[in-house]
């Protein structure tokens, strides 16, 4: 109803105050004027303006820019003076909206080179064998810093706990455990069911290989496979390893996941090497799936 | 820093000029349109329609009204820099590599490539104050060097022209008699084609880069070699620091790497180095293929970096940079 009289002029209801300089033919001279809230203390500038949109529609436009002081300089009249210079060129026509300058999203560091007194952590092909004390770095998930205590030493332990347990899990393992063992040994116990070498049933523990999945984050370009599994191997078995290669340039893409047999395994390593140097970089070795309860 | 980056350029950069009072940038390109911006916010001011050819450098008077542009389409062209009107066009046998205004305006010296039997020049051509009086003539015509003559410039006080070029060897000449006066020594010097060259504010040195992976500062009055910087790439533009004892350097791609780069994402740097030290102080990334050209203000707070991906990244520094200890 309202974007119908709009398109209607009404020059009797004028009003004078609402009057646009040159708008003869359309009707903008119906619409509230431009306002400008300038900028405040955060330099956040906010613009209203109202303008007909192609079904004869009303439309408020509400743009808001953020100015912000660059910092200080001490211009030269003449510099000043260019500052007023009319464009031209392929420029002339170039209304605010054009994204030919853009400020950059990311912010850029002048970085500096590695200087050559910092850790360089020995290399997988060397062999893990037991970590050395000296070689890894002691992660708290829980109060985030790299620094002299295991998770479960966290002086802050109240403020964010994962919920790591693993009550169910030996709970229906001794059940698996319990019943081929209880059928006596003249039974004939099919493998997944035997008792044995592996704590848990292996249907169990197919199943819980997904959720035993370690993401790994902060991989050197040229990690790969065995890399991982090299690495990894030592807190346990792992079934599986995957590293995100770029096809294109065939370095690896930062990341890769790592799937245990079992499960206290792949928290031992998450524990262990999150934080762990390797290759120059600094893993990061957390569950695959939001922490799984 | 948050760079701002400028897309105006179709095709890749080649040059780069702020004028003395540092608060325009010039930009040159092979899209045939220099273009001139604001270099505080990089809003674009104005473009130079006329070239038709890649343009390869350029130079603007001190006073910042007059533009010269070099460009491969065989001519040199004189703008007037507020309007964009073309005033002259000297027009040669063969492209224009260099360009240089000399102090006082008053005469620039041009390099034209080697093209079709002509040989490479060293040209000087006198600027009339009123372009109506502007003529062709060359004041003084320099034939010698074989290979393409990649930058000539004025020395010190008009007195001599250096020149450097694609046989790795950078020779003074006298700006009167277009005398060769010194050569740089081969064994020390370069060992490939030399791609730039840059001159420090009062002309005591310069800074020339490389193929061969490095650059080179030397003494203009003796031509020693005074400092070498290591690189991992060719390099294809340098520039010194107005204010502080930095040199930057922006390099470009073995041709081996071409097809394995991921050119995506951003990885080719401008590197500074500390200018009497010789190491390296960092990188700048963000260039999606090789720096061609970089420039510093003239106050020694920002500068900006052309690429081969048509982009022009102009850097105001943080307040750190000024306080970097090595």
């Amino acid at each position: 109803m309202a974007a119908v009289e709009s398109a209607r002029p009404q020059a009797a209801k004028l009003r004078w105050g609402e009057l646009e300089e040159d708008d003869a033919g359309d009707l903008d001279f119906l619409l509230p004027p431009r306002v400008v809230e300038g900028p405040d203390e955060n330099g956040i500038k906010k613009t209203t303006e109202y303008r007909f949109d192609e079904d004869g529609n009303k439309v408020k436009v509400t743009t808001t820019t953020r100015v912000r002081k660059l910092g200080k300089a001490r211009v030269s009249k003449k510099a000043k003076e260019r500052r007023n210079w009319a464009k031209f060129g392929d420029a002339v026509h170039e209304d605010v909206g054009s994204r030919l300058t853009m400020v950059s999203t990311e912010e850029i560091l002048l970085e500096r080179p590695r200087a050559p007194g910092t850790k360089e952590e020995p290399s997988v092909s060397e062999g893990l064998g037991p970590i050395q004390p000296g070689a890894v770095l002691m992660v708290c998930r829980t109060c985030g810093k790299k620094g002299d205590h295991w998770t479960s030493k966290c002086p802050y332990k109240d403020l964010a706990q994962p919920p790591e347990t693993f009550v169910e899990r030996p709970s229906t393992a001794d059940a698996a455990s319990a019943a081929p063992g209880g059928a006596g040994r003249s039974a004939y116990v099919p493998p997944s069911m035997r008792g044995g070498g592996e704590r848990t049933g292996t249907e169990m523990s197919r199943r819980r290989n997904d959720e035993n999945s370690v993401r790994v984050t902060n991989l050197s370009e040229d990690t790969r496979e065995p890399d991982l599994l090299e690495l990894f191997r030592t807190f346990g078995p792992v079934s599986r390893v995957y590293v995100a290669i770029d096809q294109k340039t065939g370095m690896s893409r930062g990341f890769g996941f790592v799937n245990f047999v079992h499960r206290e395994d792949a928290e031992r390593a998450i524990n262990k090497l999150n934080g762990y140097g390797y290759d120059n970089l600094i893993l990061r070795v957390e569950w695959a799936t939001p922490r799984p309860n | 820093m948050r760079p701002i980056l400028m897309k105006g350029h179709e095709r890749p950069l080649t040059f780069l000029k702020y004028n003395r009072e540092g608060d325009l940038l010039l930009s040159c390109a092979k899209d045939h349109t220099p273009t001139v911006w604001f270099a505080d916010d990089g809003q674009r001011l104005g473009t130079y329609r006329g070239h038709n050819g890649a343009v390869w450098c350029c130079d603007v008077s001190h006073d910042s009204t007059r533009l010269v542009t070099g460009s491969a389409d065989q001519s040199v062209k004189l703008w007037d820099v507020q309007t964009g009107t073309q005033l002259y066009s000297f027009n040669f046998n063969s492209p224009a590599r260099s360009v240089d205004f000399s102090v006082g305006d008053k005469l620039v010296v041009i390099t034209t490539d080697p093209f079709m039997g002509n040989p490479s020049t060293i040209q000087v051509k006198r600027i009339a104050e009123d372009p109506a009086d502007q003529t062709s003539d060359s004041v003084l015509t320099i034939k010698g060097p074989q290979g393409r003559i990649n930058r000539a410039v004025w020395g010190p006080l008009n007195k001599t022209i250096i020149s450097a070029g694609e046989d790795s060897i950078i020779r003074i000449w006298d700006s009167e008699t277009g005398q060769l006066l010194k050569e740089s020594d081969k064994e020390s010097g370069h060992q490939k084609t030399i791609s730039s060259l840059c001159m420090f504010t009062d002309k005591s040195h310069f800074l020339t880069g490389s193929a061969d992976k490095s650059a080179k500062l030397w003494d203009t009055r003796s031509l020693t070699l005074l400092k070498t910087y290591q690189m991992d790439r060719p390099v294809n533009a340098v520039a010194i620091s107005p204010l502080l004892d930095h040199v930057v350097i922006g390099g470009g791609q073995e041709a081996v790497n071409v097809t394995m780069t991921d050119r995506r994402a951003g990885k080719f740097e401008a590197k500074f180095y500390h200018k009497i030290l010789q190491d390296e102080i960092g990188g700048v990334k963000g260039h999606f293929g090789p720096i061609n050209a970089l420039a510093f203000n003239p106050d020694g707070r920002s500068f900006s970096s052309g690429g081969e991906d048509g982009y022009v990244r102009l850097h105001h520094f943080d307040p750190d940079y000024f306080s970097i200890r090595m």
